[in-house]
């Protein structure tokens, strides 16, 4: 029990996916615009994430090596698929607003990466905790980066009004924005982590993102 | 740091001029524009330069102090970033724009990458394309010429782009008024003689090179001149080099020692280069003005220009 | 055929919807193979090859296999399989044939795979260019047009960004800053300053 509570809460603070690897970049900064968007993005990338960690680590046996990496692809492609479907039948809108990044949670190196990284090479039930713990890490993490950016770049959280006068700052909402507020992020980790512990972090992994 | 690691090209002739006295005397170049800009539209102008040259000098101290650094605001770097960016600015922004984009000059384009001589982008234009950005409504809002109250007048390139006027008859101006700046736009850019004096002491004092702003100023003219909505070779050669903010930024901000080439070579492509781009911007773009984009724009290339027009080391021959 | 529709779908995937500094594809890679010159374009170049021949192969496969069976809801799926099957025969006739270009290559091949860039160029192509389940005219032209053209503009972004990163090699940021959080700043300036193309007219 006390492993697989390890294996959950890992994926949320000290290998954090964005944060600590640096992994699952592009649906990160496309579709933190709003908290609202984050919030669906996360939760659909957690399912992917669960249901294919599961799936990979009971089928890991009979997987021969040298073909893996389509075989994950296939598994998760298949999840991906069926949340597209999902979410076009009970969130159209929020299908809208996330456009192309639904289909491309196939390619979010999270996802192939955990596959890879644990699912492969262990039990069931651990890997769903891994699975569940890296996709709240993920959610968290896009929670934050979009709360910062919905509410200097458009004044609201969750789509209310916040400050009254306050002019927001538009580009935060754009590109730049996304681009600037991550880069701030990850160096405000960084300089946590430096006064905290004085060992050196896995900065290797950090500086290849998803090579 | 950087500036010292730098190396010129060889022979290296030694030179009294530090970094801080070129700061200074660009600065000082750069206030008769100032002058005529607070003379043209009220004080409100002064205000602005003042708000914008206090919050990059104080962030630039606050941001020092805080890494334990040496306070370098005497250097006049972070001075000259504050006018440039008032100088880009409509006389009529609220009070928090000038404050806002300081920070972001100072704080994010060029603390972040390690203060002076580190940074890749000018700050001044950097916070100037953010604020645009930003608060594109603040951003657009021109004084007019001569009047106290602001009453809002389009620059000579919006209307243009509005295709509501097509020559310069049309807006009611000629090319002495471009000369003396009698018309809307940004607090330093229209004063053109102003500028043509303070950027006429920085060449005589061997501050700046003539090439960066020759090419700029020319290949924008010339591809003006040829390719005018009007049909080829009827575009206005003088009117596109006067109107908008392109003696400013062809002479003060293609010029800066950090962000543009270390060759003459390497400068004239850089000018050429920005007249490029402000140019397709302004006759293709969705801004009536491009020079301070193109100039960000070229600034990411640098570091190409500079490898690619590298002194070819004297007795090496080319083809190894 | 219209050549200004062209112009327009070069200008707007190579400078305005820039694949990285404005839609966010293919971040990783841009992060993490920009930091010296050659290696970031010999990625550059990989990619814009693999982006045009997968517009070429997904466009054929959603217009004649998908569309007709009415099974476009397997275009994720088919889209993925088919590029990596693509790359790995790529990489295999590299190896064989082309053992020099293999070594300049060849390691970024098998990381294409997972660039969201690519699967990305196939799904905006089906979406971009297919009115209600017909392509729209000249449609494929278009489809192969916007694949090489995102893979210029990357090419132009990681160019640019490898330039910037050589020198701040010779620097001292902030020591949190340094690395991969000013490499995200560098390309928010980027992007701030490829904004100046937006709204762009023919």
């Amino acid at each position: 029990m006390k492993r697989l509570f390890k294996e959950f809460t890992k994926g949320i603070i000290i290998e954090n996916p964005t944060f600590g690897l640096v992994l699952g970049l592009c649906p990160t900064l496309a579709v933190s615009t709003s908290v609202r968007n984050a919030l669906g993005m996360g939760l659909a990338a957690t399912f992917v994430l669960i249901c294919s960690n599961i799936i990979i680590s009971s089928v890991r046996r009979v997987i021969p090596n040298q073909i893996r990496i389509p075989c994950f692809i296939v598994i998760i492609a298949t999840f991906v698929t069926i949340v597209e479907m999902l979410m076009k039948a009970y969130f159209p809108a929020l299908n809208v607003s996330l456009g192309i990044f639904v289909p491309l949670i196939v390619v979010n190196c999270i996802v192939l990466g955990r596959a890879e990284a644990f699912a492969c090479k262990n039990p069931v039930l651990p890997s769903l905790f891994d699975g569940l713990g890296m996709g709240v890490g993920f959610t968290l993490a896009l929670i934050i980066i979009a709360s910062i950016r919905e509410v200097l770049g458009a004044g609201k959280f969750l789509g209310f009004h916040l400050i009254k006068g306050f002019e927001p700052i538009g580009v935060m909402v754009l590109a730049p924005g996304a681009l600037l507020t991550l880069g701030f992020l990850i160096g405000l980790v960084n300089y946590l982590n430096g006064k905290k512990v004085t060992r050196n972090r896995p900065s290797e992994a950090r500086e290849n993102g998803c090579k | 740091m950087a500036d010292k690691l730098y190396v010129g090209v060889s022979p290296h002739i030694h030179s009294r001029e530090s970094v801080s006295k070129v700061m200074w005397a660009v600065c000082l170049a750069l206030i008769p524009s100032g002058i005529a800009g607070v003379f043209i539209f009220g004080l409100s102008a002064l205000r602005v330069i003042l708000i914008s040259i206090l919050s990059c000098v104080c962030t630039e101290a606050l941001i020092q102090k805080s890494r334990g650094k040496k306070i370098t605001i005497a250097d006049g770097s972070a001075v000259l970033t504050g006018l440039l960016l008032a100088y880009n600015l409509s006389s009529s922004v609220p009070f928090w724009i000038p404050l806002a984009g300081g920070i972001f000059a100072i704080a994010v384009c060029k603390q972040a990458f390690g203060g002076l001589g580190a940074n890749i982008f000018n700050p001044a234009l950097a916070a100037r394309a953010f604020l645009l950005a930003s608060w594109p409504k603040q951003m657009t809002g021109f004084t007019k010429p001569f009047s106290l109250d602001a009453i809002s007048s389009a620059t000579p390139l919006v209307i243009l782009k509005e295709q509501s006027a097509k020559s310069l008859s049309d807006l009611g101006l000629s090319y002495g008024d471009l000369f003396l700046g009698r018309r809307g736009g940004c607090l330093g850019e229209v004063c053109v003689i102003a500028l043509l004096l303070g950027a006429a002491y920085l060449l005589w004092k061997g501050y700046i090179w003539p090439q960066a702003p020759a090419g700029f100023i020319l290949s924008l003219g010339f591809l003006s001149w040829v390719f005018s909505p009007q049909g080829f070779f009827k575009g206005d050669f003088l009117f596109s080099i006067l109107s908008g903010g392109l003696i400013l930024g062809a002479f003060f901000m293609a010029t800066d020692y950090v962000t543009t080439p270390l060759t003459k070579k390497g400068q004239l492509v850089f000018g050429i280069g920005c007249g490029l781009i402000a140019f397709v911007i302004r006759r293709f773009g969705g801004y009536p003005e491009g020079v301070s984009y193109s100039i960000l724009m070229m600034n990411a290339a640098v570091p190409l220009i500079d490898r690619w027009v590298r002194p070819r080391r004297y007795g090496v021959s080319k083809n190894r | 055929m219209d050549v200004s529709k062209f112009i327009a779908i070069i200008i707007s995937t190579v400078f305005i919807n820039n694949f990285i500094l404005s839609k966010f594809l293919g971040l990783c890679p841009f992060i993490g193979v920009s930091k010296e010159t050659k290696p970031a374009v010999s990625m550059g170049l990989a990619v814009t090859f693999v982006i045009t021949m997968s517009s070429l192969i997904t466009w054929l496969v959603y217009r004649w296999l998908l569309l007709p069976f009415g099974i476009t809801y397997l275009r994720t799926i088919s889209f993925i399989l088919v590029i990596a099957s693509f790359v790995q025969l790529v990489e295999m006739v590299i190896r064989k044939f082309f053992p020099h270009l293999y070594r300049a290559f060849g390691i970024y091949l098998p990381l294409i795979t997972v660039n969201c860039a690519v699967l990305g160029a196939a799904v905006l192509n089906s979406q971009d260019f297919f009115v209600n389940g017909q392509p729209v005219a000249g449609s494929f032209w278009f489809s192969l047009t916007q694949g090489f053209f995102a893979g210029i503009g990357y090419l132009l972004a990681m160019l640019l960004m490898s330039g910037i990163r050589e020198r701040l090699e010779l620097i001292d940021p902030p020591k949190s800053l340094s690395g991969v959080p000013l490499a995200f700043i560098i390309a928010s300036l980027m992007s701030l300053a490829f904004m100046g193309f937006s709204g762009f007219k023919f």
